[in-house]
């Protein structure tokens, strides 16, 4: 592509200088953290070499000899050492629980901990606390942060964090959140599916159309991808974010109970049997069958024997519920089986060989197996994340074209929903709907915005809610209140409301009726801030400066690419704030070094506006079209 | 300076530097959209300042858009006669020819039936059948169109075309609802 040639805006900047970015994968079972090394993309094993980080976390009092640093909290095997001797206080599986109230999760009646009443996000009582999800999952965070950092030896620039595709916006913010609160910079958070063909493709050179699916702990994912040169395009996504490996180990363990013909379980003979139901499906994964043997606190005893053909029926089900969508999917894309040239399998779960049976079946042909399903989703966030950090070399220049996995809407009268993006869109999008008042003299108006295939509102994830007050009194049906859907690359959405006919505004993040608020986040900020002291303050100075300077790297390559674009005084303008800002980055006021940024920021608005134009004519101008000098140049 | 902000306001056509057309070269389409996606997508501008990242959102956005709209022949047809003066009135105008009304009935009714007996097959020839309808439909949409610049025949076939999408729609449902 003759595109290749020419830079891109802040491209140039600093070539030597390598910035440090991570892709983590925040798996149900197991997290990864995998960085670019090299040009090649490897996992950072602990300090004993090992590469997974179980996804469990356990909690306990702080102890008075530990002091007030005590080491109250362990993540990963330590954690996963003591599920069954504390399984009140270890989380296993927090990702189930993120961005979802109790009436969503399913069998929490068999779950050990206790859970706290209350409206939102599900929250557990632990010996150390009240923790909800999103802050469990910054503890597994923190934790690879820290890997990561001491592998690298140096501050992040920042993080891709992989998601399931099939996350809705609750569940995605509250990944964010977990990011932000564990010290992260989010470079984006990036769909698993689609990682995991970053990886792949990237690999192997492929073209066509392909097919992931992916199977994790916890979640299932089927994406459709077209791969052609240098452009990842997601055309559909479907999946189940509450279906994966864990629910077969429940099979499992509700057989075991069954054929054992076992009495109601105490807590920890319940977790005792939970490990031994998911050993006995790895097991199968090699062998034909798995013996389970074990021996319960109350002295009962289970001696069973668990054949492939056995486990492949209790199983059957589950099986069933991953072709549904996939089929869903092929079909939202317009495709058949008979068009997908490759099936990538993706997810530890993908080891069964009733799945890799159904899936190959399914597509009529072999599965691809050929990357380790475990680590390829934190492989391809790895090699994304280079690139976003701006780590780009010759040749390294792809394109993500991602979509969003449910349609959003709103309620409209009736409790019925009105459709405002559809599932599939590609990201980013915008889309704006027009709405009336239906009682003379209605001066507000409440905008309730939920995300869903289904045509009730209650059949839909509520999302958030919100009121536009202060609309003119006018007959029902004269006010005009367009209500405007944004979804950046993130899947994320914004939404603003606007009365046409005077201009009132009101314009809302989305913080999901299932997700944290502004405040909850800055108290737990605050709270991880104390525990750490000073260092706390140095971490967010040092990533002001990190970012000033960043800011001043981008505008001085636009400055080379593109300063005739701008007149002496614009440039005089920018040149001085950028003087302002290397002043008092040096320095340890932060708010100097926002300030500076912000108005540095401003000095460039139209700049940028401007290149990105010529840009736009750059790309068309290659192409050749008569048409591009009559409609655009003017 | 001004002269560059036109592109961002300009229509969907003129954006990707086509001519107002209902006739669209849909693999030119696909080029001109990723070399122009290529330069303004977020991921290009992740590691920019602030308003190079929010102008990026804006460019994706508005590209996007342009992309999705002239990518279907008939959002790109409704699109194409709203530019020129012609609202095909989807929504209110739901006159039509007795005829047309007439086979779409049947199409219908046939469908309902093959849903309710769980009759893949029939579902599948409902689908073949409209398919071919509707692809001859848009060929002389782009007569109608591009030749005989005939908006109003063009309005009121765009309005008969939607009627087919939403009955494909329902046919690709009771696809999903018999094999599931």
């Amino acid at each position: 592509m003759a595109l290749l040639q020419i830079a891109e805006p802040g491209e140039s900047a600093a070539p030597h200088e390598h910035r440090l970015a991570i892709g983590i994968d925040l798996g149900t079972t197991n997290s990864l953290v995998a960085t670019l090394r090299s040009g090649m993309s490897v996992v950072l094993s602990d300090d004993r070499g090992r590469p997974l980080l179980p996804s469990v976390v356990h909690y306990a009092a702080a102890s008075v000899t530990d002091g007030a640093t005590g080491s109250a909290i362990e993540v990963g095997y330590a954690a996963q050492a003591k599920q069954s001797l504390d399984p009140k206080n270890t989380v296993l599986s927090v990702k189930r629980f993120m961005g979802r109230g109790r009436r969503d999760i399913a069998h929490i009646e068999t779950l050990p901990y206790d859970f706290v009443d209350g409206e939102g996000m599900v929250r557990i009582k632990t010996a150390a606390g009240i923790k909800s999800p999103v802050e469990i999952s910054a503890d597994i965070l923190k934790t690879l942060r820290q890997r990561a950092e001491a592998a690298l030896g140096g501050d992040l620039t920042g993080a891709v964090i992989t998601v399931p595709a099939y996350f809705d916006d609750a569940q995605r913010q509250a990944t964010k959140d977990a990011a932000k609160l564990a010290g992260l910079n989010v470079l984006r958070l990036l769909n698993e599916p689609t990682a995991a063909a970053i990886a792949y493709g990237l690999d192997n050179g492929s073209e066509g159309i392909y097919a992931v699916f992916d199977l994790g702990g916890g979640t299932f994912d089927i994406s459709i991808l077209r791969l052609s040169k240098g452009v990842f395009e997601v055309m559909a996504t479907g999946g189940d974010s509450a279906l994966g490996g864990d629910d077969f180990d429940h099979r499992v363990f509700c057989w075991i109970i069954e054929q054992a013909g076992l009495k109601p379980l105490s807590l920890h003979d319940a977790r005792l049997l939970q490990m031994r139901a998911r050993e006995a499906k790895e097991y199968l994964s090699q062998h034909g069958e798995a013996p389970i043997t074990v021996k319960l606190g109350s002295n009962e005893y289970v001696d069973l024997v668990l054949t492939t053909d056995v486990f492949a029926e209790i199983t059957r089900t589950l099986v069933q519920k991953t072709l549904t969508p996939t089929k869903k999917a092929l079909r939202d894309a317009g495709l058949s089986v008979a068009e997908v040239k490759g099936v990538v399998m993706v997810g530890g779960s993908t080891r069964m060989p009733q799945i890799q049976h159904a899936v190959g079946e399914f597509f009529k042909q072999e599965p691809l197996n050929n990357l380790d399903p475990d680590k390829v989703v934190a492989l391809g966030a790895a090699i994304q994340a280079n690139l976003l950090a701006g780590n780009r070399a010759a040749g390294d220049d792809w394109l993500l074209l991602d979509v969003i996995p449910l349609s959003l809407g709103l309620e409209t009268m009736g409790g019925l929903v009105e459709k405002v993006i559809p599932r599939n869109a590609t990201l980013p999008i915008a889309r704006a709907q027009e709405f009336t008042t239906f009682k003379d003299g209605q001066t507000g108006m409440v905008v309730h915005v939920v995300q869903g295939e289904r045509e009730l509102v209650s059949d839909c994830r509520s999302l958030a809610r919100f009121e536009l007050r202060g609309i003119p009194p006018m007959v029902a049906g004269a006010a005009r209140i367009r209500v405007s859907f944004q979804v950046d690359a993130d899947g994320l959405l914004s939404v603003s409301a606007r009365e046409q006919t005077t201009g009132h505004e009101a314009r809302i993040e989305v913080k999901p009726s299932y997700g944290l608020n502004d405040d909850e986040i800055a108290a737990m900020l605050k709270e991880s801030f104390s525990h750490a002291g000073d260092d706390a303050f140095r971490r967010a100075l040092r990533e002001a400066q990190v970012e000033a300077q960043r800011l001043i790297e981008a505008t001085q390559s636009a400055l080379r690419d593109d300063a005739d674009l701008l007149s002496l005084l614009e440039r005089a303008h920018i040149d001085a704030a950028v003087t302002r800002l290397q002043t008092v980055m040096i320095g340890d006021d932060r708010r100097a070094i926002d300030g500076a940024m912000l108005a540095l920021s401003a000095a460039t608005n139209e700049f940028a506006a401007r290149r990105m134009n010529r840009s736009v004519q750059r790309a068309l101008s290659g192409r050749n079209v008569d048409s591009i000098v009559e409609s655009i140049v003017p | 300076m001004t002269s560059f902000d036109l592109n961002f306001s300009a229509d969907h056509f003129s954006l990707l530097g086509f001519v107002r057309a209902q006739q669209l070269d849909l693999a030119e389409l696909d080029a001109r959209f990723r070399d122009v996606q290529a330069r303004v997508h977020p991921d290009k501008h992740a590691h920019a300042g602030e308003s190079d990242r929010r102008l990026a959102m804006q460019w994706a956005t508005r590209i996007n858009e342009a992309y999705q709209t002239l990518k279907s022949p008939l959002s790109r047809a409704r699109y194409l006669l709203q530019l020129l003066g012609y609202d095909p009135q989807v929504d209110s105008n739901t006159a039509m020819p007795a005829e047309f009304l007439m086979a779409q009935m049947e199409l219908r009714e046939a469908v309902s039936e093959a849903r309710g007996n769980g009759d893949e097959s029939a579902l599948d020839a409902a689908r073949t059948q409209l398919l071919g309808d509707m692809k001859t439909a848009y060929q002389y949409l782009v007569e109608l169109i591009d030749q005989h610049k005939n908006y109003l025949a063009a309005s009121a076939l765009v309005r008969q075309l939607m009627f087919q999408e939403k009955l494909l729609n329902e046919i690709d449902d009771a696809l999903e609802a018999v094999t599931a």
